[in-house]
């Protein structure tokens, strides 16, 4: 009876992970149970491992294994130019389409008076730290098109104009995106924004 | 062109456990006592506009009792789009979905498909009662207009709740207020713009027309603090109220202030002011005159729901009303408790009996009162 509550209790934990439910957690426990050498030990010692290293870069909110994540000790990254961001995922995906080659600012949330998020719990004054201290050149505002993502937005051009130029990502037609497809308020914005060819 | 609903299906909806009526697009009158479920009918029509429904009901109010089962209204809409079949349905305790042509749709699809207007007892006070229901009635007729309507009232709610929860904490960073209020400034003149433009629109629609019905002059007020047109004035408006804002405790200026004060033109009287039957008569008149201006914009006249609209009416008034509906050609689906109140419509309308009983309604369709 042990063994069996000891595994609903790594069913119960894997349940609790984004994208699965108590089924595809049982079934994936299943399979590491059965590839218990080539996938449930090697997984196991690199989650022992990941719990032991990872932390928060402690300047731009980046994780990583270090106290200084890798994109922030890259001297080469060091163009001028600052993407700021809501979560890592956000930055993960930025970093997956490998165009932008300056470094981020992770908030880690968006201002919320509702929900007790002041700019004091998002990494704001360490941006603005980072802009007197880094030689920043142009912060890029990479954050969502909520109401509270603008609010976040606003707020941090409030605090840097005219320090730093700011920009901030386009809004309009995805790539390989169909116009049928599109709400109102893309092909607004796409319209409002279109450019000569 | 018309717009028409052809069916409506009902199944455990309020108090109706089945009930189906094939209609064409002239008026709909249902007659029968009071509590057989009458009213229920409309709500089920009303569903078929984005919002919440005429009660503006949660999914679970709208479920059948005792068995709470979970609810569902279909019907086939006809109108300058063609025909569709749109259904609304809730499982037990889950919130309510859309689809149309058996595909799920966001409630915002609807008003591409219908437009519905109402006009229910709660209303007869609305001139004498709190600016609460004026701003509301005022912004389901904006609504009818300008289907943004809806989503910079939620964006701009939202930032102001967000607003007021920093008056309240007493929290003095003014880029936090600078950024709330450049959400409220956008939304809110949004707002503001589109209701002075449905006010144009009514004002025009009453102005040509030929009606029995009194017009109504529509002039939008805000208490206290005067609302600037315009995102930037509103935008100052927000900072230069701030101090006081703080000592209040929440936001003082802005359109979820504003007011609508009616006049009864020809008497030159305050809505307000007037007999209980002409504010029911204004009232209509702003309803039939929305309709009007809603037929030239979507190409039919919208479906009309007239709850008990008998009520307070006399009969000259009841035929006048009749006879600008069917003129309208608009699907108006009416209320009364007695056949007699249909009198004046003749075969110009369809009819439908409502009885209850041992807690359940029964429908039964009829070509004559």
């Amino acid at each position: 009876m042990a063994d069996r509550s000891e595994i609903d209790a790594l069913i119960d934990l894997m349940a609790k992970l984004p994208g699965l439910g108590p089924r595809s957690a049982r079934r994936a426990v299943l399979h590491l149970i059965r590839k218990r050498g080539l996938l449930l030990q090697p997984l196991a010692d690199s989650m022992a491992e990941v719990a032991r290293t990872a932390r928060e870069c402690l300047n731009c909110g980046n994780v990583g294994t270090s106290d200084i994540c890798a994109i922030c000790a890259d001297d080469r990254r060091a163009t001028g130019l600052l993407c700021v961001v809501e979560d890592v995922a956000d930055l993960w995906a930025m970093e997956r389409s490998g165009v932008f080659k300056g470094r981020y600012h992770v908030l880690g949330g968006t201002l919320s008076a509702l929900d007790a998020v002041g700019p004091e719990d998002l990494r704001i004054p360490k941006l603005l730290d980072r802009v007197a201290g880094e030689e920043i050149t142009e912060v890029i505002l990479a954050l969502n098109a909520t109401i509270d993502g603008q609010t976040t937005a606003h707020y941090i051009v409030d605090q840097l104009e005219g320090r730093v130029e700011i920009t901030s990502l386009a809004q309009g037609v995805p790539i390989g995106g169909e116009l049928d497809y599109l709400d109102d308020g893309t092909i607004t914005a796409a319209l409002n924004a279109r450019k000569r060819m | 062109m018309s717009l028409s609903l052809d069916t409506l299906t009902l199944s455990h909806f309020r108090s109706h456990r089945r009930a189906e009526i094939a209609v064409d697009a002239r008026p709909v009158a249902i007659f029968g006592p009071n509590g057989a479920g009458k009213t229920n009918l409309l709500e089920a029509v009303s569903l078929f506009s984005p919002g919440r429904g005429m009660r503006r009901g949660s999914a679970q109010e709208m479920t059948r009792r005792p068995e709470a089962l979970g609810w569902k209204v279909s019907g086939i809409v006809a109108g300058p789009q063609g025909r569709s079949e749109v259904a609304f349905l809730s499982e037990a305790g889950q919130p309510r979905q859309v689809r149309i042509d058996e595909k799920p749709q966001p409630q915002t699809t609807l008003g591409r498909i219908a437009r519905v207007l109402w006009l229910v007892p709660s209303m007869d006070r609305l001139w004498i009662e709190g600016a609460e229901g004026r701003r509301r009635f005022l912004d389901r007729m904006t609504l009818s207009f300008f289907p943004d309507h809806a989503e910079a009232s939620l964006d701009y709610e939202k930032a102001m709740r967000d607003r007021n929860r920093l008056l309240k904490d007493q929290i003095r960073d003014a880029h936090w207020y600078r950024a709330l209020e450049a959400q409220m400034a956008r939304t809110g003149a949004v707002i503001d713009a589109n209701r002075r433009a449905a006010l144009t629109r009514l004002a025009a629609a009453q102005d040509g027309a030929e009606t029995a019905f009194p017009t109504a002059n529509l002039e939008l007020l805000h208490a206290d603090a005067d609302m600037p047109e315009g995102e930037a004035p509103f935008a100052e408006a927000l900072a230069a109220s701030r101090p006081r804002d703080l000592m209040a405790g929440r936001t003082l200026v802005g359109p979820h202030r504003a007011d609508l004060l009616g006049t009864y033109v020809a008497k030159d009287v305050p809505a307000s002011d007037c007999s209980t039957g002409e504010q029911k008569a204004l009232l209509i008149s702003l309803i039939l005159a929305n309709a009007r201006a809603i037929a030239a914009d979507f190409g039919a006249p919208p479906l009309l729901l007239l709850d008990e609209v008998a009520a307070h009416l006399d009969a000259d008034r009841r035929a006048a009303l009749y006879a600008e509906v069917t003129a309208l050609g608009a699907q108006a689906w009416m209320t009364g408790t007695g056949p007699e109140l249909f009198a004046e419509l003749g075969d110009r309308a369809q009819y439908v009996k409502v009885t209850e009983a041992a807690g359940e309604s029964r429908v039964t369709q009829r070509d004559r009162p």
